[in-house]
């Protein structure tokens, strides 16, 4: 295993000039930043997420929530009215009475984002002042951070890249003389981070934290000890504020699938001095168990074409899964942006002269997918429908976030939401 | 600035996407920034439409702010016409780009396209999305609709246009096709329907009818009042929701059409009318029912609640601030005060209070309902993907009123099922926190007390007498609690016992 790593790590250095890449401007189909506070507000259990933005954003929360599951959710829309825009009311005394009320209603919270929208940013309120003037204010049960989840600057995942770099500053600082510990950055489900903590102990590798942390009241500690590794491959700014704060990362491809999670697993396991032996024996059974349950998905998925539409960035990691853990055949990868950095070692791994796109035009991009008619189209929920009314099989995308995907124990579902959409085309009679 | 969980309605523009995407033969290009395409996935989610919304976002991104963004929109403006080929092109602005002020509409004129160009001004921060989608059905009608050629030649039948179905709507797609039929029996032509289906060509027909049929106010509203005022064509009031409103308007549309209705009013009739007086039904009497909707559907249910089913009326109200005034109307009708918001924590505080046997109100209330563990059956939009039912399922005309006895009468306790509970309060089957058996389990609501949150000065329950309390129907146990309470406050008796329970329930006894 060790030897793939290296391999790896050799090509990377190549780059990714071996792959064809369409680079478009136009209308891209994707979400704006806002939508991570869906998962991320279920992620850190004593946050609230106060989008100050306009009715859209609002009405974008509880659509791409899809269902009110919460009669009273951990997130809010402070709507900014015409009395905000005209001046007659100050926007700073507006969001202080605003957060004062939500504060009131629900003492449970602990930290407070307020994160900036499109509309917020535009008429440049400035969100990082009113987040420290609240910070005092409401310190020390409760405390105020900011971002921007605003379209016009993240899409998608990007919203939470923003939340994470947010909170990097305010985490503690780890002692010179500790011990090196790991720290795993992005939003992973926590049955994976628990399997993830069971490995690490079994590897000797720790302390093992996470971020973003359950509760806020436990914040990892980072410093010059402190070696990260990203199990999300969205992160750019977080990655960013934790090198600031003193942390390396360990450069490796993403846990997605049985050969990901290995070589994941491993380069974390080198940087901990894991001799290959004991790597070997905490990590075959699950690696071969997964390899086993891929077998299934892997009858029915090769030689399928996949065609990715940009959203996530997941994709270039899941291109490399499903090609080289399913036999599938690579259409077009799109992607919303290509971190040439953190995607070097899976860029690696990709078949060579896979087609890659970043940015979208998006009615081009849906006439390249119709020409190619792919037996898997990877879509948002504002395409799926349209294409499957056109006979094309898709896979919505948001899934991917939504679900448990990372590790060994998960790989086969993951395979299995490709799979899915094409044995219920199957299934259908009429 | 407002403090939002859930909102009632989108944005103004999402209005226009409502009937943009209702039409044939338009397309809106919309200046918006990245991730203002969410809107799509209503349409094609929720309504499971088969093609895209006919929209076009400019999606600028903030690296655009410092350049050109009205190159941008013009750019995706002149690509959107070149690509689609429609008949006619709207252009708006969401909320941010109404900020960075582009003037879409001077943009696209000066584009000089080879087809009507319809601007919008769609205020984002003061407006919302019945308003944008009235706004710009109104637009287009005044954009496009010519008078009557020639007067309609003797002989030829009567004809109406039927105005304000929209993509998104709340069963839209089947009261269309329920009142048409309904017209064509009563012997009138329908002229154009729109804007469900319509062309930008349709449109220019609409003088050609001699009345409207406004189905649907608070998107139709401003479109037929100015053909009323330009072409003189009548416009009906009534919106045939239950049968009394689908008989009374019968009668109107015959009078403006000048036809009998007599043929139709005699021959026809729903099972509604029978079924709420066959035996069974008798249960149904006095429940106790809180409406919320927008203002045409939660006036129209009250209506129907209170003279088609003998439910009483315990609460009213609508996020349709525009519409205010015809709610409180109507809630004078019921002796309740009309509860005009549009914070859902609000609406969710006075169902509490209420507690209901039912709640007739948007997906929103069904939340609300659930919660609490209050029957409901949702009456108005905002939708959800359960309310674009497989089978045909108006909510207008006859046959809707079939639909909502249905609909309303099935979350209930049925009646022999009610009775069996009260006789059986400790049956470990029967027991008083079964739900009805129809409807699988479900989930209890926390406390009896629920949120309505303890008074100070309340009596105190002798432990004797809340046990008592604790064996009457889940149902009406909240009812039974407050009432109590109330009788004993007003009696100053301070320790409620099983005497004081009796007492009261003798006092309120039905």
């Amino acid at each position: 295993m060790s030897s793939l790593a290296n391999l790896s790590a050799t090509q990377a250095a190549v780059g990714c000039d071996e792959f064809p890449l369409i680079r478009e401007r136009g209308q891209r189909e994707v979400f704006c930043g806002l939508t991570g506070i869906i998962w991320l507000h279920r992620k850190i259990q004593d946050a609230f997420f106060l989008v100050v933005g306009s009715r859209t954003c609002a009405h974008l929360l509880q659509s791409a929530a899809g269902v009110m599951i919460f009669a009273e959710p951990r997130f809010a829309t402070a709507i900014i009215g015409e009395r905000d825009l005209a001046g007659l009311a100050d926007c700073n005394d507006e969001l202080d009475r605003v957060v004062s009320r939500l504060l009131e209603r629900r003492p449970d919270i602990r930290l407070l984002f307020l994160v900036g929208s499109c509309p917020s940013e535009v008429i440049k309120l400035d969100l990082s002042r009113a987040a420290s003037r609240l910070s005092q204010r409401f310190a020390p049960g409760v405390r105020v951070l900011s971002y921007s989840g605003s379209g016009i600057e993240t899409t998608f995942t990007q919203g939470e890249d923003a939340c994470l770099a947010s909170l990097v500053p305010t985490l503690p600082e780890e002692t010179a003389d500790a011990a090196p510990a790991l720290l795993i950055a992005g939003a992973i489900a926590e049955v994976v981070e628990d399997q993830f903590r069971r490995i690490f102990d079994a590897l000797g590798v720790g302390p093992v934290h996470f971020l973003p942390p359950r509760r806020s009241t436990a914040m990892p500690p980072v410093g010059r000890n402190t070696r990260y590794a990203l199990a999300q491959p969205y992160l750019a700014d977080t990655a960013r504020a934790l090198e600031a704060r003193g942390a390396t990362r360990i450069a490796a491809p993403f846990p997605l699938g049985a050969e990901g999670t290995t070589l994941w697993l491993r380069a974390i396991a080198d940087a901990w001095n894991v001799d290959a032996a004991r790597f070997r024996s905490v990590t075959d059974l699950a690696g071969e168990r997964a390899r086993r349950a891929l077998g299934r998905q892997r009858t029915l998925l090769a030689g399928k074409r996949v065609f990715f539409f940009p959203d996530s960035q997941l994709e270039i990691p899941l291109a490399r899964f499903l090609s080289r853990e399913l036999g599938m055949e690579l259409g077009e990868v799109g992607t919303p942006y290509l971190h040439r950095q953190h995607l070097a070692e899976e860029l690696a791994l990709l078949p060579p002269g896979t087609q890659l796109s970043e940015g979208q035009h998006v009615e081009r991009q849906l006439d390249r997918c119709r020409a190619m008619r792919p037996d898997v189209t990877v879509c948002g929920l504002g395409l799926a429908n349209p294409l499957e009314a056109d006979g094309l099989t898709t896979k919505w995308s948001i899934e991917l976030l939504f679900t448990p995907i990372q590790g060994y124990e998960q790989a086969a579902d993951l395979a299995e939401l490709f799979a899915r959409p094409l044995v219920r085309r199957l299934r259908l009679e009429a | 600035m407002e403090l939002t969980l859930w909102t009632y309605e989108g944005p103004p523009h999402v209005g226009a996407m409502r009937i943009a995407t209702a039409m044939e033969g338009v397309h809106f290009v919309l200046h918006a920034p990245q991730g203002d395409t969410y809107a799509d996935l209503l349409f094609t989610m929720i309504e499971r439409l088969q093609k895209r919304p006919p929209v076009t976002y400019t999606t600028f991104q903030a690296r655009d702010l410092g350049a050109d963004t009205a190159a941008l929109f013009q750019d995706a403006a002149r690509d959107a016409f070149h690509r689609f080929q429609p008949q006619l092109l709207m252009v708006g602005a969401s909320c941010t780009a109404e900020l960075i002020q582009d003037d879409p509409g001077g943009l696209a004129r000066a584009l000089d396209l080879p087809v009507p160009v319809v601007a919008l001004e769609l205020p984002s921060y003061q407006k919302k999305e019945n308003w944008g989608a009235a706004e710009t059905f109104y637009r287009l009608v005044r954009a496009t609709a010519q008078p009557r050629p020639a007067p309609r030649p003797a002989g030829t039948p009567p004809s109406c246009n039927v105005l304000g179905p929209t993509a998104l709507g709340f069963r839209h797609r089947d009261d269309v096709r329920e009142i048409t039929a309904l017209l064509e029996r009563m012997g009138i032509a329908v002229n154009v329907t729109a804007p469900l289906g319509a062309t930008p060509a349709d449109l220019a027909r609409l003088g050609a009818a001699d009345f409207n049929v406004l189905l649907y106010p608070e998107i139709a509203g401003t479109a037929a009042a100015w053909l009323g005022r330009t072409f003189g064509q009548k416009a009906t009031k009534t919106v045939p929701i239950g049968v009394a409103a689908t008989r009374d308007f019968v009668a109107e549309v015959a009078a403006l059409a000048g036809v009998d209705p007599a043929p139709v009013l005699s021959a026809e009739t729903s099972r509604l009318s029978w079924y709420s007086r066959s035996v069974d039904s008798n249960y149904l009497t006095g429940k106790r029912v809180f409406v919320f909707g927008d203002a045409t559907h939660a006036v129209a249910a009250a209506r129907v609640a209170s003279g088609e089913l003998g439910f009483t009326v315990v609460g009213i109200g609508t996020y349709s601030r525009e519409f205010a005034r015809d709610v409180r109307e109507a809630a004078k009708l019921y002796e309740v005060e009309a509860l005009i918001t549009e914070d859902y924590l609000a609406v969710e505080a006075a169902v509490a209070a209420a507690q209901p046997d039912l709640v007739l109100g948007t997906q929103m209330e069904r939340h609300i309902a659930k919660r609490l563990g209050i029957p409901c059956a949702v009456i108005s939009a905002p939708v959800h993907v359960q309310d674009y039912p497989a089978r045909y399922s108006p909510q207008m005309g006859f046959e809707g009123a079939n639909v909502l006895f249905d609909t309303w009468v099935h979350p209930l306790m049925m009646g022999l099922e009610e009775h069996l509970v009260s006789m059986f309060r400790d049956d470990f089957e029967f027991h008083a926190e079964a739900a009805p058996s129809h409807l699988g389990p479900v989930v209890q609501p926390p406390s009896d007390a629920a949120p309505v949150a303890e008074t100070v000065g309340r009596a105190r329950w002798a432990a004797e007498a809340e046990a008592e309390l604790g064996r009457i129907p889940f149902f009406v146990r909240g009812k039974a609690r407050r009432n109590t309470e109330r009788f004993a406050e007003e009696r100053g008796v301070s320790l409620i016992s099983l005497e004081t329970l009796y007492d009261a329930k003798a006092h309120f006894g039905r």
